[in-house]
């Protein structure tokens, strides 16, 4: 079970690192869209320290969103996802190491970039260091969630928009208890409690999600 | 039995005219006009599968 | 077996489309009659409430709007499991047919929000968490049919807006709760709109206007769902019998 997740996710690591250029567009689309907001809200200190959870977590949805149409759409193209479909193992094994896999080529560099852009917007070291963590233990679930709509999109026409209508409604509880979480530090409340929930809810969309994603592709596929 | 002592009492709905007016307004148009839009629909598809099928037993009649 | 036979033959469009068709005029005349007597009930009979004036009178389709909208969203992904489960074909043609109709439901419960939050709160939008979720909702029902809208192959587009709907009803609590636990975090509107103690006949009549809306959602998806059917099922027997008899 463990070996197929990991050949998926070496496999499509692989495949990721003979296309850096992508990883590195999503990476400065979010940079550009969380610098845009203080040039669109002036400079005030105060107000920018309230607003930064917000701006971060919503450029980091949409930055997220960037890769997802093609997360199935190549493997579709030249054929293998049929093949994967057709495989004595579970689908739904496969889409979990793409899961974990897209995670890591677009969760992850968001994660670690994000501490530097919390500056920008004066959090204090704290609220930098939640913020950070809140990136990295909401992310998977907007990769798991988002599987869930690429696969019921793939190959159609407008996908991309398309996918965009279907998933960020479902993204609202990450982004509500991963802008609450760092909310909570800044006011002094402490983010421990969004934390936990935000681990919960990752653990369910990446237990989850990729077996719903399966059952889409097979619909896709059929 | 009826509240209301006039009509103009009722219609000015003690200063929320407008807002119970807007609401109920909107709420009547909507289901007014989607059972119109609805039937409408059904009507053109009707008639446009009538043409299609007789377009089809003239072609294999021939 | 003959369990089997009669469920495969009730859930049959040649069954159904009749059927439907005789069943939407009571529909119909039972919602008529239901709105006629709530209004009665709730615009000419009902007292003013001491807290909100007239303003409250919204209730009588604010309440039942919402309602509706949210109870066409779990009937929709009732009939998606049934089709994904037993593979149906009507299923997937009654959710599609149910789809406008919830979603004009969330937009009216939108709309008497707002014009019910301006002389209340002050404002004609507030982030109450039961306006925020209804407005989730409606983005639930565009997304359910911007997808099955845009997928050509009808068994597809059925089996992947049934996946969208079982998806989306899995999601609709947590939505609810964390919008919930963000609006009390973040200090939310202290009226509430449904709070004050009713009379019993602003009770009774919100519950007429809901059972009127109820019916009329249902005349109105039947006769979708008989236009989606006749559509499908142009190439079959008795689809071929209702065409060639219906008048132009």
């Amino acid at each position: 079970m463990l070996n197929i997740i990991g050949a998926v996710i070496a496999r499509d690591l692989k495949l990721a690192m003979r296309r850096q250029a992508d990883i590195v567009s999503a990476v400065f689309f979010f940079i550009i869209v969380v610098s845009l907001f203080p040039l669109g809200i002036g400079p005030e200190p105060e107000l920018l320290r309230k607003l930064a959870p917000g701006v971060l977590w919503v450029a980091a949805l949409l930055a997220t969103m960037l890769s997802l149409p093609r997360l199935f759409a190549d493997d579709h193209r030249d054929g293998t996802l049929e093949q994967l479909a057709l495989a004595p193992h579970p689908l739904g094994l496969v889409v979990t190491g793409k899961v974990i896999a897209h995670w890591l080529v677009s969760g992850l560099p968001l994660a670690l970039i994000a501490p530097v852009l919390g500056i920008q917007f004066d959090l204090s070291a704290d609220a930098l260091l939640v913020l950070t963590g809140a990136i990295l233990l909401g992310t998977p679930a907007l990769s798991g969630i988002g599987a869930i709509g690429a696969a019921l999109t793939l190959g159609l026409r407008g996908g991309g928009v398309l996918l965009s209508l279907l998933v960020l409604p479902l993204y609202i509880p990450v982004l509500i208890f991963g802008a609450g979480a760092v909310d909570a530090t800044v006011s002094g409340l402490g983010g421990e409690g969004h934390l936990s929930l935000l681990a919960a809810m990752t653990i369910a969309a990446v237990g989850f999600a990729p077996w719903a994603s399966a059952a889409a592709l097979k619909i896709a596929l059929e | 039995m009826i509240y209301w002592n006039s009509l103009s009492d009722f219609l000015a709905m003690g200063g929320y005219g407008l807002y119970v007016w807007g609401s109920f307004g909107v709420t009547a148009l909507i289901m007014v006009m989607e059972p119109i839009l609805v039937l409408r629909h059904q009507k053109n598809t009707l008639a446009r599968l009538k043409r299609q099928l007789r377009a089809e037993s003239r072609n294999t009649a021939e | 077996m003959k369990d089997r036979f009669n469920l495969y033959r009730f859930a049959s469009p040649a069954t159904f489309y009749p059927l439907a068709g005789s069943l939407i005029p009571y529909f119909v005349a039972v919602s008529v009659v239901f709105g006629l007597a709530g209004l009665y009930l709730g615009m000419l009979v009902a007292p003013t409430d001491f807290q909100q004036g007239e303003g409250y009178r919204i209730i009588f389709i604010h309440v039942p709007a919402s309602w509706m909208s949210m109870f066409i969203y779990l009937v929709m992904a009732f009939w998606a499991a049934i089709g994904l489960a037993f593979n149906t074909r009507l299923s997937g043609m009654m959710a599609q047919a149910l789809a406008p109709t919830g979603a004009l439901m969330a937009f009216l419960s939108l709309w008497t929000g707002a014009l019910w939050g301006k002389p209340m709160w002050g404002a004609w939008w507030v982030w109450d968490a039961r306006l925020t979720s209804e407005l989730i909702l409606l983005f639930l029902y565009i997304g359910y049919m911007a997808l099955t809208a845009a997928i050509d192959d009808t068994r597809r587009a059925d089996k992947a807006g049934g996946l969208l709907l079982l998806v989306g009803v899995v999601n609709v609590p947590i939505i609810y709760f964390s919008v919930k636990w963000w609006n009390t975090l973040h200090q939310g509107s202290s009226v509430n709109l449904t709070k004050s103690s009713m009379a019993e006949t602003m009770l009774w009549g919100m519950l007429l206007m809901a059972m009127c809306f109820w019916m009329y959602s249902i005349a109105i998806a039947l006769i979708r769902a008989r236009t989606i059917m006749l559509e499908r099922e142009r190439h079959t027997d008795w689809a071929r019998a209702v065409i060639a008899g219906a008048h132009e």
